[in-house]
C-alpha cells in the first residue's frame, strides 16, 4: 500500500528524520494561508499523488508569493497528474503539500528495500541523488553503496557510519546521518514497511541533513497490525475497478486490451494473459479469482470484466482441482444466466470431471465457445473478438 | 526414493481444526498419507478423522515420532508456527498458508539458521500448493489424482499452474517423481536452486519441469546451478511476458523490480543456460514428452 509523501514525512519525522517545515493544503486559499503560517519567503508547492517523476510533470513549483501559491495550486487541483510512473490515464490531485523552500549544497539518494536475494531489509544509497535509482544504477553504478541488515540485531552503528563515510557525507555530519538512516529502518521495521526512499537526502547550506522528499510503501499482508498505517489509504489514487474487485476479494490489474479474463490463480492468470497474445490478441485485464470458483464469485468476476467497455471477449480459464469442473460449469452458466453478457465467451475447463463441465455448457443453451487447451481458448478468443468486433454496432449492457 | 516425501514420512497438520484444514487434511488421508497428529493451541486431546490432536508440536513429535508438517494457520500466526516447527525437531515443513507479511519471513529464515546444518528444517512456501510424491504422499491442497507416479520433478511458484503441468503429464501418460510448490511470496523458505539441488540428487527424477514466473531472482540463480553443475535435464516455463512493469500481479512476489526479472529476460537467461523453454503453457506436456523421447532414443 502506498502512502502519501506528506504522511511518510509525517511518520519517518516520528522516528527521528529531519524533515522541512510543511502543512498540508485542500484549496488554493488553504495553501496561501498555509504558506502565511509557515512564514519565510520561498515555498514549494508539491502535488500529493501516489506516484514518482511528479517535478518534470509540473507537479512541483517553487513560489515567491502568496499570489504564486494560490495560482500555482489552483492550476494543480482536480486536475490528473501524468508523470512516467502514473501511466497515460494519470492521478487524481486532491491535496498539496506546502513547505519552506530549503537551499541546500548536496543530494543524496537513500532508499530502504525488501532484499530477495539476501532475504533481509537492505539499504541502497548513492551520492548522486536528485536522479531516480535506475538513472543512477544506469550512469554511475560506482556511487552506489549497498548493506544489508542483520535481522536479529538490527541496523548497527558502525553500518550507517560505513554508509556516511562511503557517501562523502562531512565528519561533522556523521551523527546526523546515522540518526536519519536508523529512523529510516526502524520506521521500515516497525510498521511493516517494504520500501522507505527518500530521494533526495540533502545536506543543507547550514549544514543539516534534511529529507526533501519522502515516499514509503507498507506491506498490504501487515496491516492488520498497524491499523494507523492502514488508515492513511487514499482510494482516490487507486483505479476504481481494482479498487472494487480489492474490496471483493478479487486480484484484479486493468489493462489496455479487448480480451477479458477470468481464471483462478495468478500464475495461470499471467500464463493465460501470455497466451492471448500469442495468439494475436491483447488482455484487458489480470484477474485471479483464487482457488475455490464458486458461482457468486464467477458472477462477481464477469460482472467486473463486464464494466470495462473496452472488453469484446471473455476468456474463462479455470483448472478445477479440489472443486470439480461440473460445479464450476454450474457456476458459469449460472452466472451468465442471471447476468447475461453481449461479448463472445470462451469457457476452458480443465482438471476434476472435464467432460461432465464441457457436458453442461453444452447443454446450457447458451453461446460459449468451448476449448480444450489453452492455447485453442486463446485463439478462438481472438478469432472471435475480430469477427465481433466487425459488427461495431452492439449495444453496452450496463 | 522421491524427494521430500514418501510412504515413511509421519506427518502433523498444524491448524488442523480449521475448516479448510480439515477438508484437506481428510483428502490427504484419503490418499494415503501417514497423518499421525495435528496440533492447535488449547484443543490437545480432541481428535480429528481420527487423528489425535496436541497442544504444541513438541507433544506430537514426542507421541507419535512426527517428522513432517503441514502449517495451516492463519497468517497472523502462521511464522511462530514455522518456528516451532523448526523448534520440535521437524525435518520438513510445508506452509500453504497465503498472506504471511514478509517481515515475518525474514525472521523465519533467520530462526531457521540457528540450528546447525544437519538438524535444520527444509521448508517450502508459504503460499504454495504444497508438495506429492504420486502414489506415496500428499501434503497440500493439490489434487492427488492429477498425478501419475514416474520420473518427471516439478517444482512451480504457482499452484494452478503446477497442476496444469501435471495434468498434461498425465495426458501424455508421463508420471512425476516429486513436484513441490515454492509458493508466490516474495520472501520463501526455499528457492528454485534449493529443489533443483535435491532433484539432481535424487534417483528417481529423470527430468525437471520447472514452472517459473516474473519477479525476484530465483530463476536466474537457478540457471547458474543449471549450466554449471546439473546434469539432468530441465524444461521450463515462465508466466507474465505482459505483465506490466512495476504492477504486483496477484502473487506478493510477482513484481518486475530490477533487471532479470521480467519474463523476457528469465526466458532468455534460462535459453542460455541449456534450459528447453516452453513457449507456452499449454505445451508443457508436449516439451516434456519430445526431451525425454529424445534421451530414449
Amino acid at each position: 500500500m502506498d502512502i502519501h509523501e506528506y504522511q511518510a514525512k509525517e511518520i519517518l519525522a516520528k522516528f527521528g528524520v529531519a524533515v522541512p517545515q510543511g502543512a498540508l493544503a485542500y484549496s488554493p486559499e488553504q495553501a496561501a494561508y498555509r504558506a502565511r503560517e509557515l512564514g519565510g519567503s520561498r515555498w514549494i508547492v508539491k502535488a500529493q499523488v501516489h506516484a514518482g517523476g511528479r517535478g518534470k510533470a509540473g507537479g512541483v513549483k517553487l513560489c515567491q508569493s502568496e499570489h504564486e501559491i494560490h495560482d500555482a495550486t489552483d492550476d494543480m487541483f482536480g486536475r490528473k497528474l501524468v508523470t512516467h510512473q502514473t501511466g497515460p490515464e494519470g492521478k487524481g490531485i486532491y491535496r498539496v503539500y506546502v513547505e519552506s523552500a530549503v537551499d541546500f549544497d548536496r543530494e543524496i539518494y537513500l532508499g530502504f528495500v525488501l532484499d530477495r536475494t539476501s532475504q533481509r531489509i537492505m539499504i541502497v544509497a548513492s551520492s548522486e541523488g536528485g536522479m531516480e535509482i535506475e538513472e543512477i544504477s544506469a550512469t554511475r553504478p560506482d556511487s552506489i553503496v549497498r548493506s544489508t541488515v542483520e535481522p536479529a540485531v538490527g541496523l548497527q552503528e558502525f553500518q550507517a557510519r560505513e554508509i556516511s563515510y562511503a557517501l562523502g557525507v562531512p565528519t561533522a555530519l556523521t551523527q546526523q546521518m546515522v540518526r536519519t538512516l536508523q529512523g529510516c529502518y526502524r520506521a521500515f521495521r516497525d510498521l511493516d514497511a517494504t520500501m522507505v526512499e527518500i530521494n533526495p537526502l540533502v545536506i543543507t547550506s547550514d549544514n543539516r541533513i534534511l529529507a526533501l522528499d519522502a515516499k514509503m510503501t507498507f506491506d498490504g499482508n501487515a496491516l492488520f497490525r498497524h491499523p494507523h498505517v492502514a488508515e492513511l489509504r487514499d482510494k482516490s489514487q487507486e483505479d476504481p475497478r481494482e479498487a472494487r474487485a480489492a474490496d471483493r476479494g478479487l486480484a484484479y490489474i486493468g489493462l489496455a486490451g479487448n480480451i477479458g479474463c477470468i481464471v483462478n490463480g495468478a500464475g495461470l492468470a499471467m500464463a493465460t494473459m501470455d497466451t492471448i497474445k500469442l495468439a494475436g490478441g491483447e488482455p484487458a485485464n489480470f484477474l485471479d479469482i483464487g482457488g475455490g470458483a464458486t458461482p457468486e464469485r464467477v458472477a462477481k468476476a464477469f460482472r467486473l470484466v463486464m464494466s470495462d467497455e473496452n472488453v469484446q471477449a471473455i476468456l474463462v480459464n479455470i483448472f478445477a482441482g479440489i472443486n470439480r469442473c461440473d460445479w464450476v460449469a454450474e457456476g458459469v452458466v449460472q452466472a451468465l444466466k442471471a447476468n447475461p453478457v453481449d461479448v463472445p465467451v470462451i469457457v476452458r475447463l480443465s482438471g476434476t470431471n472435464v467432460e461432465e463441465g464441457q457436458k453442461i455448457l453444452a447443454r446450457s443453451g447458451l453461446p460459449i465457445i468451448r476449448a480444450a487447451t489453452l492455447m485453442e481458448a486463446a485463439e478462438r478468443a481472438v478469432t472471435a473478438w475480430r469477427n465481433d468486433s466487425k459488427q461495431n454496432t452492439r449495444m453496452r449492457a450496463v | 526414493m522421491s524427494i521430500f516425501l514418501d510412504r515413511s514420512s509421519r506427518v502433523v497438520v498444524q491448524g488442523i481444526t480449521g475448516r479448510m484444514a480439515q477438508f484437506h487434511a481428510k483428502e490427504m488421508l484419503e490418499y494415503g498419507t501417514n497423518v499421525v497428529a495435528g496440533v492447535v493451541p488449547g484443543k490437545g486431546g480432541e481428535t480429528v478423522f481420527g487423528v489425535p490432536v496436541f497442544d504444541t508440536v513438541k507433544q506430537a513429535v514426542a507421541a507419535t515420532g512426527a517428522d513432517t508438517s503441514l502449517v495451516f494457520v492463519p497468517p497472523p500466526f502462521a511464522a511462530d508456527s514455522i518456528m516451532e516447527a523448526a523448534d520440535a525437531g521437524i525435518r520438513y515443513c510445508v506452509c500453504i498458508t497465503d498472506g504471511i507479511p514478509a517481515q515475518d519471513m525474514i525472521l523465519v529464515k533467520r530462526y531457521m539458521m540457528r540450528y546447525p546444518r544437519d538438524r535444520r528444517m527444509v521448508l517450502t512456501g508459504p503460499n504454495c500448493a504444497g508438495t506429492i510424491s504420486p502414489g506415496k504422499a500428499l501434503l497440500g491442497i493439490m489434487p492427488g489424482h492429477i498425478y501419475l507416479p514416474g520420473n518427471v520433478g516439478i517444482v512451480s511458484r504457482s499452484g494452478t499452474l503446477g497442476y496444469e503441468a501435471a495434468q498434461q503429464l498425465k495426458d501424455h501418460g508421463i508420471g512425476v517423481s516429486t513436484s513441490v510448490g515454492i509458493g508466490g511470496d516474495p520472501i520463501n523458505g526455499s528457492s528454485f536452486r534449493d529443489i533443483l539441488e535435491r532433484f539432481e540428487a535424487d534417483p528417481e527424477t529423470h527430468i525437471v519441469c520447472m514452472i517459473g514466473e516474473i519477479g525476484g531472482p530465483q530463476e536466474a540463480e537457478a540457471a547458474v546451478y543449471i549450466q554449471e553443475t546439473m546434469t539432468k535435464p530441465v524444461i521450463a516455463y515462465i508466466a507474465g511476458l505482459t505483465a506490466p512493469k512495476g504492477r504486483t500481479m496477484g502473487h506478493a512476489g510477482a513484481i518486475i523490480s530490477a533487471f532479470g526479472e521480467s519474463a523476457s529476460e528469465k526466458v532468455e537467461i534460462l535459453s542460455a543456460a541449456g534450459v528447453t523453454v516452453a513457449e507456452n503453457p499449454s505445451v508443457i506436456g508436449d516439451t516434456v514428452a519430445r526431451v525425454l523421447n529424445k534421451r530414449a532414443a
